[in-house]
């Protein structure tokens, strides 16, 4: 394994192992405050107890994300010092409005998981609103900093290539930034309530009747259906801005190689990076050019047009994108599904239903991890694109495969805890209750 | 002044309550790993309850400090964070493996976490790692005083990546650090028991005079470790025009801080001690002062462009008017009743 290697499995992974925590960490508190606010309005004390649980699986996944999070700001020197150096400067107002944006957060949550009988019922509630609007602010400012990476505006360089003056505000608000934060939140309710509402489902199953699962299984499945249906919207913002502004990264989501005009839509199959050429596709005519222009004549630019050393790796890049657009209409699917039943009066605890959503749980997160790759082996190889190669920004440390293993196996370590942590400790619902 | 030395004042600033908020919690890790005697479960107890509200935003302190050292002196970060990658990628190891491992405790109701062995473990995680944090982070402040040599023309960073931290004085940088946190913890959680656990805090009191010592004789070995090691810390502490008035405050702090423990004025003695641990913060970095990395960076040739700085000490200042009164109501919230009535974490 060579070191550059080594340091985009480490940056991957950590990324990857990450990104589920910060995800949770926006999405819980919007199913912790609904729960709260319901006890608050209707004085059922199911509802709190719902918050109560739901607060306790959040302290652990907020705390996991805040040490994932703060090891990543170090990682991004620690891998990457030569972005670092360039980038730091440029994108420097996102990381500082994100680093108040966590503090808030830390600080509301602490409030929050601590202070139900040391604050007053309303405050307390707003503690938890604060957590949300903060961490979602969070990622907000952190997306920016990856917009950036995508569409770099906002600096000038000298001569020499030294940095020569810099607008913080344009840099942070780039072309991509907008899409992006949309995109991304939308995700995270999706794939929090999807998640959440999957895990009661399961538990329904074996306990059928259990008023505490049915009630979380209402709140989850409705904040992740609603999300889920909005998601395809922001979607279709997020591919037409990649069409306009990084033609390479979208023929590489696409598969599609030559230039020309009225490019169908490649559903599945296998791009051959060799023979460039994508198999065993089934395509839609004309898809492409309209979904990424508005128009069924529009001109795609191929792969071919692209030397080979500046193309992203296309095979990873277009599955990827399957992945998770098949995961986003599957959800869409299941989503309406539910809102059939619910405005039918049919039962949402019918077991074939909560099979289907225990089996829809993990779906949200998979498309996020997709999602993510698309964007970041989309954008190879560059690290800023058509700005710095990732391959003149990796560390001159050697041995770099040492420390990916050992992340590797440390995140591996804490993820198995947290997953029978919040089996054994979280989502099972108290005697009482059953 | 100009604005990267107002930013490098505030990054100070951000590391002395960095200091004094998150290196107690670390401290308190380090006594729960020796909690000892009859009443180790209470003494665990104590320090589970003094940090569990506050410690992850005690935590953001040094995210704040990294952010601001990238965003504003972004060669000081590559060349630090490309010499020092093995102390650094230790310190997060030990940072990911306490905070989640206390997370990961307080799952666990107080009966469980003092009988069930699984939550004992993660006990124990809690408390070695938080050694690993005060020690690494010690040693890697110690090497940028050690000196990184860095090519200012090309940015490129001359190491080996060993030789400038696997040396006598970041190590007994480390030592130190280590004896700081302990000895804050000590006395914060001391004061904290007073009214209502006397026992316990009279135990906190004795361990605060013992760390005491420990801190005054690894200070002693890191200064003569800085002889040879770190001449700039030598010549620093010694020279420069505060160098004098503020090793005396700093020695005033230390002894009545001991003497303040020895009569039992336990929260006139905190303040001391809070006092003691802020001053040899700021003496270590006007030691360190015009240098951020030894000998070729200092702060103003390794400042982002003006701008920047400019734009970042507004956002300062606009988060500030937001985090402060955030921050304030947290503490008033907490820290208003001393500790010891058993605040409850979602059972």
């Amino acid at each position: 394994m060579t070191d550059l290697l080594a340091a985009r499995s480490q940056m991957a992974m950590s990324l990857a192992f990450h990104i589920i925590f910060a995800v949770v960490g926006m999405g819980m508190p919007l199913l912790m405050t609904l729960a709260e606010r319901r006890f608050l309005r209707r004085g059922d004390p199911l509802d709190r107890l719902l918050a109560r649980r739901w607060a306790s699986g959040t302290a652990i996944m907020f705390a996991v994300g805040a040490v994932s999070g703060t090891a990543l700001s170090f990682e991004l020197g620690l891998l990457w010092p030569k972005f670092m150096a360039f980038a730091g400067p440029i994108v420097g107002m996102p990381f500082s409005l994100e680093g108040f944006a966590f503090f808030l957060e830390a600080i509301f949550l602490g409030i929050y998981l601590y202070g139900w009988d040391r604050v007053s019922p309303r405050a307390h509630w707003l503690a938890g609103v604060m957590v949300l609007l903060s961490g979602t602010a969070s990622a907000a400012f952190v997306l920016c900093a990856n917009a950036w990476m995508n569409t770099p505006r906002g600096y000038t360089l000298a001569a020499d290539g030294s940095l020569l003056s810099v607008d913080p505000f344009a840099a942070m608000w780039t072309p991509a930034a907008l899409p992006e934060i949309l995109h991304m939140t939308f995700a995270a309710f999706a794939s929090v309530g999807f998640a959440v509402a999957g895990i009661h489902a399961f538990m329904l199953l074996r306990r059928p009747g259990a008023a505490f699962h049915r009630r979380a299984l209402g709140l989850a499945l409705a904040v992740g259906g609603v999300f889920a249906c909005l998601q395809p919207l922001t979607g279709d913002l997020a591919a037409k801005h990649v069409a306009e502004h990084q033609p390479v990264k979208l023929a590489a989501m696409e598969g599609h190689w030559d230039t020309k005009r009225c490019v169908g839509l490649s559903l599945g199959g296998w791009p051959d990076e060799e023979a460039e050429v994508t198999r065993w596709s089934v395509e839609i005519p004309c898809g492409l050019s309209f979904l990424a222009f508005g128009d069924p004549g529009a001109e795609v630019k191929g792969l071919k047009d692209v030397p080979r050393a500046d193309r992203p790796p296309v095979a990873i890049t277009h599955v990827a994108f399957q992945i998770m657009v098949a995961c986003g209409m599957a959800m869409l699917a299941v989503s309406a599904l539910a809102a059939y039943r619910r405005l039918r009066g049919l039962d949402l605890a019918a077991p074939w239903f909560l099979r289907l959503l225990v089996l829809s749980a993990p779906l949200g997160i998979i498309a996020i991890e997709a999602g993510w790759t698309v964007t970041e082996v989309g954008r190879q190889p560059w690290v800023v694109q058509d700005v710095l190669r990732t391959a003149d920004a990796v560390t001159p440390m050697p041995h770099l495969v040492v420390p990916f293993v050992t992340f590797t196996l440390l995140y591996l370590v804490l993820g198995v805890t947290v997953i029978v942590l919040l089996t054994r400790k979280v989502f099972t619902a108290p005697e009482e209750f059953e | 002044m100009t604005p990267e030395l107002a930013i490098a004042g505030v990054m100070l600033v951000a590391l002395v309550i960095y200091t004094l908020s998150a290196g107690a919690d670390f401290g308190g890790g380090a006594w729960t790993l020796l909690a000892s005697g009859k009443r180790a479960e209470d003494q665990r107890q104590l320090v589970d309850d003094a940090i569990g509200p506050i410690w992850e935003a005690n935590h953001v302190w040094l995210i704040l400090v990294v952010v601001l050292l990238f965003v504003c002196f972004p060669g000081a970060f590559a060349a630090a964070s490309t010499a020092l990658h093995v102390p650094l990628s230790v310190m997060l190891i030990g940072i990911v493996l306490r905070g989640s491992a206390f997370a990961f405790l307080h799952v666990y109701t107080h009966e469980e976490q003092a009988h069930d062995p699984v939550p004992r473990r993660f006990s124990r995680v809690f408390a070695v790692a938080s050694l690993i944090t005060p020690v690494t982070l010690g040693v890697t402040l110690g090497a940028l005083s050690t000196g990184i040599r860095v090519d200012t023309a090309t940015g490129l960073v001359q190491t080996d990546f060993i030789s400038e931290w696997l040396a006598p004085f970041p190590f007994a940088a480390g030592l130190f650090t280590l004896c700081l946190f302990a000895f804050l913890a000590a006395v914060y959680l001391a004061y904290e028991a007073q009214d209502t656990d006397p026992e316990l805090s009279e135990i906190f009191r004795r361990r605060a005079l013992i760390s005491a010592a420990l801190v005054f004789v690894t200070a002693l070995l890191a200064f003569l470790a800085a002889l040879r090691g770190a001449p700039i810390i030598h010549t620093g502490l010694r020279a420069s025009a505060f160098a004098l008035p503020l090793h005396l405050a700093t020695g005033v702090a230390a002894v009545l801080a001991i003497a303040l423990l020895w009569r039992r004025r336990l929260q006139a003695a905190r303040l001391a001690a809070m006092a003691q641990v802020a001053l040899i913060v700021v003496g270590w970095a006007l030691a360190q002062y015009p240098y951020l990395v030894f000998p070729d960076l200092t702060i103003a040739g390794a400042a982002a462009p003006r701008p920047v700085l400019v734009a970042v000490l507004v956002a300062l200042a606009v988060g500030a008017v937001v985090l402060v009164p955030a921050l304030v109501y947290l503490l008033v919230i907490f820290k208003r009743h001393r500790v010891g009535q058993r605040v409850d974490a979602g059972h």
